[in-house]
């Protein structure tokens, strides 16, 4: 695999770092090499946030953020009403959106204009399992699940050293239903 | 020859990875305060001592100045010690760093570089630790978070030779590699600790002619850091001198003594020199950046352009001859500075370079940019930016704009 490069678009507070670093830590697993890092901006509860993964056969020499990525992540579909979060993605590029819209109804509130478009009910699977709205391993599920970035099993192993047991347990359940409901255009 | 050692990967921030060669490297003493973006190497550090996994008395102190003292001083008894610090806390270490030079003390330490205030900025530039530049410290500034984890290792065994005896400090970018999850080998820790070892403390004439060992001991009583009057102070300084120079030869032994276990190299310790052979153009940089402009290159040579970068690894001592033998064919260079010396020409690694260069006959065309400062990003179009501009320079054959701001918001 070439490099791949991934834009995480949060709020401080949802876990989008978390997210970047779970995937991070899953194709390490996996054997590839990887970066991640968030937009070192202030960090505050329910402020719109970056997080950034590159993920490669070999290892990456570059230190700098991710301008065109190859995936974007969305952990919260109001945010793309006024972050552009499509920046730099090219058509071919994917974009996975926390939503409970249909991927048609959301292009066209969003009026967005080519990408490979997937959407996830990530926030209800989540109260659902968790009891709390916490996307992160949720938009992993879905992520993979569009892309084949990494295995599952990857991140399973990542989510495991991460979480206590219980905790653990109950993000694997989150990933894998994610990993199925994952909805494309 | 040593043969490469079985090694562990791990996904490490570079402030984890300080922290990991601090563990393995059987530091006796360490003194430190925390400030951003460093707080992590603090941290995971106490941690460690705190869990039983480092024999080491960390001290806890109310100021980066007493942190630096509290160093010194252990070092001075001939106990190896480690420090941290960046921006303010290591401006608030100034005084101390000239004792600790002057004392000729192995204290090693992380700098985690970051912006001086006003206005407050916890980002990443090199104005910190250029200001320290004539304290008669080694300064190694590393490109990524594996070459902390190395470069630590390797500096605790260039500070403590018996002919150095200085004190050195490793440099890494804050939040772009303090920050920045990246996949770290790490060596077993008996293999770190066989390649340390113990700190070795040469004998000294004392005040009886006497041999004694070069530390604080009460059996053995000398002084460290008396008054000097106008009659000794220069040839004290001179010494300094001769000592920082010789370092050049021991950081390139240390250097290749570390990729026969590790397997990893960086230049010759000194620079590192990417497609230069038969480059006409290229840019000199220090830090992470060096990283990004790799890529740069390998995307520009694959067009046909001959474009290469110098990495300066080790700003003190300064390979002057090193780096006058890379640049023998470039014809246009550019020289990025992340910090500026205000009211002069330009950034201190181009005052540096230009410097260099007068020696030799046929100088090349050189300019200088002044980038990244207070954190903002370098991206590759900008770097772009730069090879174009040299090539622009080699075909009108003069320097227009000999110092830039770069990436400006205009």
């Amino acid at each position: 695999m070439v490099l791949q490069e991934i834009r995480w678009h949060g709020r401080g507070g949802q876990g989008a770092w978390t997210a970047s670093e779970l995937l991070a830590k899953a194709a390490i697993h996996a054997g590839k090499y990887i970066q991640s890092f968030p937009d070192f901006g202030p960090e505050r509860m329910g402020a719109p946030m970056r997080a950034f993964t590159r993920i490669s056969d070999n290892p990456i020499k570059m230190h700098c953020n991710i301008y065109t990525p190859d995936v974007v992540v969305v952990l919260d579909s109001n945010l793309a009403k006024t972050v552009p979060v499509a920046e730099g993605l090219p058509e071919d590029g994917v974009l996975v959106i926390n939503t409970r819209e249909s991927p048609g109804e959301i292009r066209e509130q969003l009026k967005l204009i080519g990408h490979k478009l997937w959407t996830i009910p990530a926030t209800e699977i989540a109260v659902k399992i968790l009891g709390r709205p916490i996307t992160n391993t949720a938009m992993l599920g879905a992520v993979t699940s569009a892309t084949g970035i990494v295995d599952l099993r990857s991140l399973e192993k990542a989510i495991k050293e991460r979480f206590p047991l219980k905790i653990a347990e109950r993000n694997v359940e989150v990933l894998n239903v994610a990993y199925r409901k994952v909805t494309p255009e | 020859m040593a043969t490469i050692t079985k090694q562990e990967m791990l996904a490490l921030s570079g402030d984890e990875a300080i922290a990991y060669a601090v563990k393995q490297s059987d530091v006796d003493v360490i003194a430190a305060y925390p400030i951003t973006p460093q707080t992590i190497i603090v941290e995971r550090i106490s941690d460690y001592v705190n869990n039983g996994e480092m024999d080491t008395e960390f001290v806890c102190t109310e100021s980066e100045h007493s942190a630096i003292t509290a160093c010194l001083t252990a070092a001075a008894m001939g106990v190896r010690t480690f420090t941290s610090s960046g921006s303010a806390g290591l401006a608030l270490m100034h005084e101390i760093l000239y004792v600790t030079s002057g004392c000729r003390v192995p204290v090693v330490m992380a700098i985690v570089n970051r912006a001086l205030s006003a206005p407050l900025n916890i980002h990443c530039d090199h104005t910190d630790s250029m200001v320290e530049r004539d304290a008669c410290w080694i300064q190694i500034y590393v490109e990524n978070s594996q070459e902390a984890y190395d470069s630590i290792i390797q500096a605790f065994q260039i500070a403590e030779d018996p002919s150095i005896l200085l004190p050195a400090m490793v440099m890494l970018d804050g939040f772009i590699l303090s920050h920045t999850l990246e996949n770290i080998c790490v060596l077993s820790n008996e293999v770190v600790q066989k390649f340390v070892g113990t700190r070795q403390i040469p004998l000294v004439r004392n005040h009886e002619g006497k041999l004694v060992p070069f530390k604080l001991d009460p059996e053995n009583p000398i002084t460290m850091g008396p008054v000097s009057l106008p009659n000794f102070y220069l040839e004290q300084k001179r010494q300094q001198e001769e000592a920082i120079q010789e370092s050049t030869q021991i950081i390139k032994k240390v250097h290749n003594k570390f990729a026969e276990i590790s397997g990893r190299r960086y230049g010759n310790g000194l620079i590192e020199s990417y497609h230069l052979e038969d480059a006409d153009i290229a840019i000199i940089c220090i830090g992470s950046t060096a990283g990004t402009v790799k890529t740069v290159v390998d995307q520009l040579r694959a067009r046909g352009t001959k474009a290469g970068l110098l990495r300066i690894r080790t700003y003190r001592p300064f390979p002057t001859q090193d780096v006058i033998k890379a640049l023998g064919n470039v014809k246009a260079i550019a020289v990025m500075d992340r910090s500026h010396s205000f009211g002069s020409q330009g950034g201190p690694i181009f005052h540096e370079i230009r410097h260099t260069l007068y020696e030799v006959p046929e100088r090349p065309y050189i300019t200088n940019y002044i980038y990244g400062l207070g954190g903002r990003d370098m991206p590759p179009s900008l770097l772009y930016e730069i090879y174009e501009d040299l090539e622009k320079i080699l075909k009108i054959k003069r320097v227009e704009n000999p110092v830039r701001f770069l990436g400006l918001r205009e």
